[in-house]
C-alpha cells in the first residue's frame, strides 16, 4: 500500500491548525497583558520592546503547547504504525486518515507529536530543576555572603569543586542505570529538596515570630505541604499517590540541580557581599534584627533584579542540559519523546533522512532562543530603573 | 604576586585531590564493578564467578589502599594466580612488575585501560594530542570572529548594526552543539555537499573537508557569548572621559576606537575566553562523538560507557586540571593585563 502525501503548503497550514487551542490561549494572555501592561510592572515594561515581546511570545508559545499537548499532537508520541516508517513530511496515515504533519521517524512515529509531547518533559524539570537550585543557591549563598570568613571558605571551596566538574563528566558518573542501586540519588534528593523546606521556614519564621497567629498558619502550610512533596519525591510514598517521579527521573532532576546550584549559589554569594555594605542594612543591623531577618527581607528582595534574569537564563542552560543528557542516552528512557533523545536518534540518520532531526532541534533552540530573548529584555529594563 | 599563585596552586592541588576521591569512589560503586567484571569475562558467568573475577584483579581491596596505590603512596601489590600461588600481572596487556612497586599518578603511571587493552597513557595522550588540534583549530576560528562581532556591536550602543549583532549573539549561544551540528550537517553536507559529515577520516590527514563541520559546530556556541562580554566591555569603554576627550581633540572615530578603546576593551574577554575552556570541553565530547572524531571527548565517552576505571579517572584528572589551570591563568592573567587590579 501506498502513503499518499499532501502538499507543502497545506502541511504549514495543518501545522498552524493544529495549533489552535495554543494561538488562542496567547492571544488572551498577550493581548491582556498588553491592555493592562501599566499595571503589571517589570512583566508589563517587558512589552515595550521587541525583543521582550518576541521573548515572552516564544515562552509562552511553548508553555501552552506543553499544557494542551493532548489536544495539539494527532497522534501518540510512542504509537508505531508500521506503513509510516521513514515517511516523508505530510504523509496521510491510512486508517485514521489523520497527517504525518513532519512524516515518520525510524520506528514509524509521528515526528510532530513527539516534538509537541516533548516540550511537556522540558517545561516541567527544566523550570522545576532551576527552581531547586535557586533554593539552594540562596539559603547556602546568603549566609556566606553576609557572614563572611570560615563557612564563606567552606562553602566557595564545595561551589568550585561542583564547577571544576566538567558537566558531561558529572553527568556520566551520577547518572547511569547502576547508581539507582545505590541510596546515593536519594540522599541526594533527600538533602536537596529539604532546602526549599528550609528556606520558607525561615523566611516567615523571621518576619512573623512576634505574631503568631500567622506564623503557625504559614509555618503549618509550609510542613505540610513541603512534608508532602517531600515524601511523595524522595521516598516515593505519598499516601495519596499524587506526587510521584520515576527514579530515573529523579536522578536527572537531582544530577541537573546539582549541577547548577553553585553557580547560583556563586551569583548570590557576589550580590550580598555588595548589597550588605548599603545603608539600609546597616539601619536594620542597628534596629536590632537578626542576621536571617536582615538576610532574607532586607537583602534578598533588592537582590531579585539579576536573580530574576539569571533564573531565566538558567532555564535555557537546563533545557541544554537536559538536551545533552537526551543526546547521550543518559537518565530518560530510550523511548521518550524528549528533544535530546529524539535528536540522537535522528542524527545517526542524517545520510538517509533528515526530516526527524529538524523538528526537536528547532524547537530546542527556539526555546531556549526565547528565554534568553526574555532574560536580555529584562536586563535592559532593570537597567533603567 | 608569587605568594598568591603558591597558595592557588595549593589550592587547585586540593580540590584535584578532592575531585579523584569522589571520582573514584563513584566509578567504584558495587553496580559499576559488576558491569565491569560482567563485560571483561565471558557471557553468562554465575556471581560467584564476578566476584572471583573481581577479587582475582584486586578491585576487592580496601577503598582508601586502591586509591593510594592509582595515586602512588602506597605499593602496588601483583595478584596472585590462584592456580600456582606465584605473583601474576593483573592485566597480562600492560606490563604490571610483579614485585610490589610505587606506581601511581604521582611516578607518572596512569594504569591499564580494560576497554581498550592498553595502558591509560598510550591511549589518552594521543587522543589529546587530536583534541588539541581540534581546539586549536576552534579558538582560531572564534576569538577573531567574537572580538570582531562583540567590537562592531559595542563601538555603537543602540545603533542597527548593534542591535544586529546582538540578536545575533544570543540565537547563537541558544544552539548547543547537538543542535547546530544537525543543522550544519543538513545543510553542509546532506543539501549541498560541500563538506563530509564524519570527521572519521581526519585522524589520518585533516583536510578543509572533513574538519570544517567540527570545527564550525565547536566555534559557533562559544562566539556568542565571547561576542556579548566584548560588546559589554566596549560599551563601557566607549562612555569613559578619555573617549570623550579624544574625540574633542580632534581624532577620527576608527582611530580613537583603535588606538584608544580596543586596548582597554579587551582585557575583559581575556577572562571569559580562557573560562570558555570548561564549556568547550563539554562541546568536544558532544563533536567528537557526533562527528567520530577519535579524540579526547570520544575516549571519555567510550571510558565511561564501558566502566573503564582507570582510563576515565585519567580523563577526569585531565579535564579537572585543565578546567582549574585556565582559572588559574585568567585570574594571573587579569591582573597582569590590567595593572589598576593587582592581586594582594
Amino acid at each position: 500500500m501506498q502513503v499518499e502525501y499532501i502538499s507543502a503548503f497545506n502541511v504549514v497550514l495543518g501545522v498552524l491548525g493544529r495549533f489552535w487551542p495554543v494561538w488562542i490561549a496567547l492571544a488572551i494572555v498577550m493581548g491582556a497583558s498588553f491592555v493592562y501592561k501599566k499595571k503589571l510592572g517589570l512583566y508589563g515594561q517587558l512589552f515595550d520592546s521587541g525583543v521582550g515581546i518576541v521573548g515572552v511570545g516564544i515562552c509562552l508559545f511553548w508553555l501552552f503547547t506543553a499544557i494542551f499537548a493532548s489536544t495539539v499532537a494527532p497522534f501518540d508520541p510512542l504509537a508505531q504504525v508500521p506503513i509510516m516508517k521513514d515517511a516523508l513530511p505530510g504523509g496521510i496515515e491510512p486508517a485514521s486518515k489523520l497527517i504525518y504533519y513532519f512524516g515518520g521517524d525510524k520506528l514509524a512515529r509521528d515526528v510532530f507529536s513527539r516534538m509537541v509531547f516533548g516540550s511537556q518533559i522540558v517545561l516541567i524539570i527544566a523550570p522545576a530543576a532551576t527552581g531547586f537550585a535557586l533554593m539552594v543557591g540562596v539559603t547556602l549563598g546568603l549566609p556566606a555572603g553576609y557572614y563572611g570568613g570560615r563557612i564563606d571558605t567552606v562553602l566557595s571551596f564545595l561551589a568550585n569543586l561542583v564547577l571544576a566538574f566538567p558537566v558531561i563528566l558529572l553527568f556520566y558518573l551520577l547518572v547511569t542505570p547502576g547508581i539507582m542501586d545505590t541510596p546515593i540519588p536519594y540522599a541526594m534528593a533527600g538533602l536537596f529538596f529539604l532546602f526549599p523546606i528550609i528556606f520558607f521556614s525561615v523566611l516567615f519564621w523571621t518576619r512573623y515570630k512576634n505574631r503568631p497567629d500567622r506564623l503557625y498558619i504559614l509555618l503549618g502550610l509550609t510542613l505540610v505541604l513541603g512534608g508532602w512533596v517531600y515524601v511523595g519525591l524522595v521516598f516515593d510514598a505519598d499516601p495519596l499517590k499524587i506526587v510521584h517521579i520515576d527514579p530515573n527521573q529523579l536522578n536527572i532532576f537531582v544530577a541537573v540541580v546539582f549541577a547548577s546550584s553553585p553557580g547560583v549559589f556563586r551569583i548570590v554569594r557576589g550580590l550580598t557581599m555588595d548589597i550588605k555594605t548599603r545603608d539600609y542594612v546597616a539601619a536594620a543591623q542597628t534596629r536590632g534584627e537578626s542576621p536571617w531577618y536582615i538576610m532574607l527581607w532586607e537583602i534578598l528582595p533588592n537582590a531579585r533584579g539579576p536573580l530574576i534574569v539569571d533564573a531565566c537564563l538558567r532555564i535555557g542552560y537546563t533545557t541544554i542540559l537536559l538536551g545533552t543528557l537526551g543526546y547521550f542516552g543518559l537518565g530518560l528512557a530510550p523511548e521518550s519523546p524528549d528533544w535530546g533523545t529524539a535528536i540522537k536518534d535522528a542524527s545517526r540518520l542524517l545520510r538517509s533522512f533528515i526530516h526527524p532531526a529538524l523538528p526537536p532541534t528547532i524547537a530546542l533552540m527556539s526555546f531556549v532562543l526565547g528565554l534568553n530573548l526574555l532574560a536580555d529584555s529584562l536586563r535592559e529594563q532593570s537597567m533603567k530603573d | 604576586m608569587l605568594s598568591f599563585v603558591l597558595r592557588r596552586l595549593g589550592t587547585m592541588a586540593l580540590t584535584m585531590l578532592c575531585l579523584t576521591i569522589i571520582v573514584f569512589f563513584l566509578i567504584n560503586l558495587d553496580p559499576n564493578l559488576k558491569k565491569l567484571a560482567i563485560s571483561q569475562t565471558e557471557m553468562h558467568t554465575s556471581a560467584e564467578q564476578l566476584e572471583s573475577w573481581l577479587a582475582g584483579h584486586g578491585y576487592r581491596q580496601n577503598f582508601f589502599v586502591r586509591y593510594g596505590q592509582w595515586l602512588g603512596v602506597l605499593p602496588k601489590q601483583p595478584v596472585t594466580d590462584a592456580a600456582t600461588g606465584k605473583p601474576a600481572q593483573r592485566f597480562s596487556f600492560c606490563n604490571d612488575p610483579l614485585v610490589p612497586t610505587f606506581s601511581g599518578i604521582l611516578q607518572g603511571d596512569f594504569g591499564c585501560s580494560t576497554k581498550f587493552k592498553t595502558t591509560v597513557a598510550s591511549k589518552l595522550f594521543p587522543a589529546l594530542s587530536a583534541t588539541g588540534i581540534l581546539m586549536l583549530c576552534v579558538l582560531l576560528v572564534m576569538i577573531p570572529i567574537s572580538l570582531l562581532i562583540g567590537i562592531l556591536a559595542g563601538m555603537r550602543e543602540g545603533s542597527r548594526t548593534d542591535r544586529t549583532l546582538s540578536v545575533a549573539s544570543i540565537a547563537s549561544t541558544a544552539t548547543p552543539e547537538y543542535v547546530s551540528g544537525v543543522i550544519f550537517t543538513v545543510i553542509f553536507a546532506s543539501w549541498l555537499g560541500w563538506l563530509n559529515g564524519s570527521a572519521a577520516s581526519a585522524s589520518q590527514g585533516i583536510t578543509f573537508y572533513n574538519f570544517t563541520l567540527p570545527v564550525m559546530t565547536l566555534a559557533i556556541y562559544g562566539i556568542g557569548y565571547i561576542a556579548r562580554m566584548t560588546r559589554a566591555s566596549m560599551v563601557e569603554v566607549m562612555t569613559q572621559q578619555y573617549i570623550r576627550t579624544a574625540r574633542l581633540k580632534g581624532l577620527s572615530f576608527g582611530s580613537v576606537v583603535v588606538k584608544h578603546a580596543l586596548r582597554n576593551a579587551l582585557i575583559a574577554p581575556f577572562t571569559v575566553i580562557m573560562l570558555q575552556f570548561p564549556w568547550l570541553l563539554t562541546g568536544v565530547v558532544i563533536v567528537e562523538v557526533m562527528f567520530r572524531y577519535q579524540g579526547f571527548g570520544y575516549t571519555l565517552v567510550e571510558a565511561a560507557g564501558n566502566n573503564d576505571i582507570d582510563l576515565l579517572l585519567g580523563c577526569s584528572l585531565v579535564s579537572v586540571f585543565i578546567v582549574l589551570i585556565t582559572q588559574l591563568i585568567s585570574d594571573v592573567g587579569y591582573a597582569f593585563l590590567n595593572p589598576r587590579i593587582r592581586v594582594q
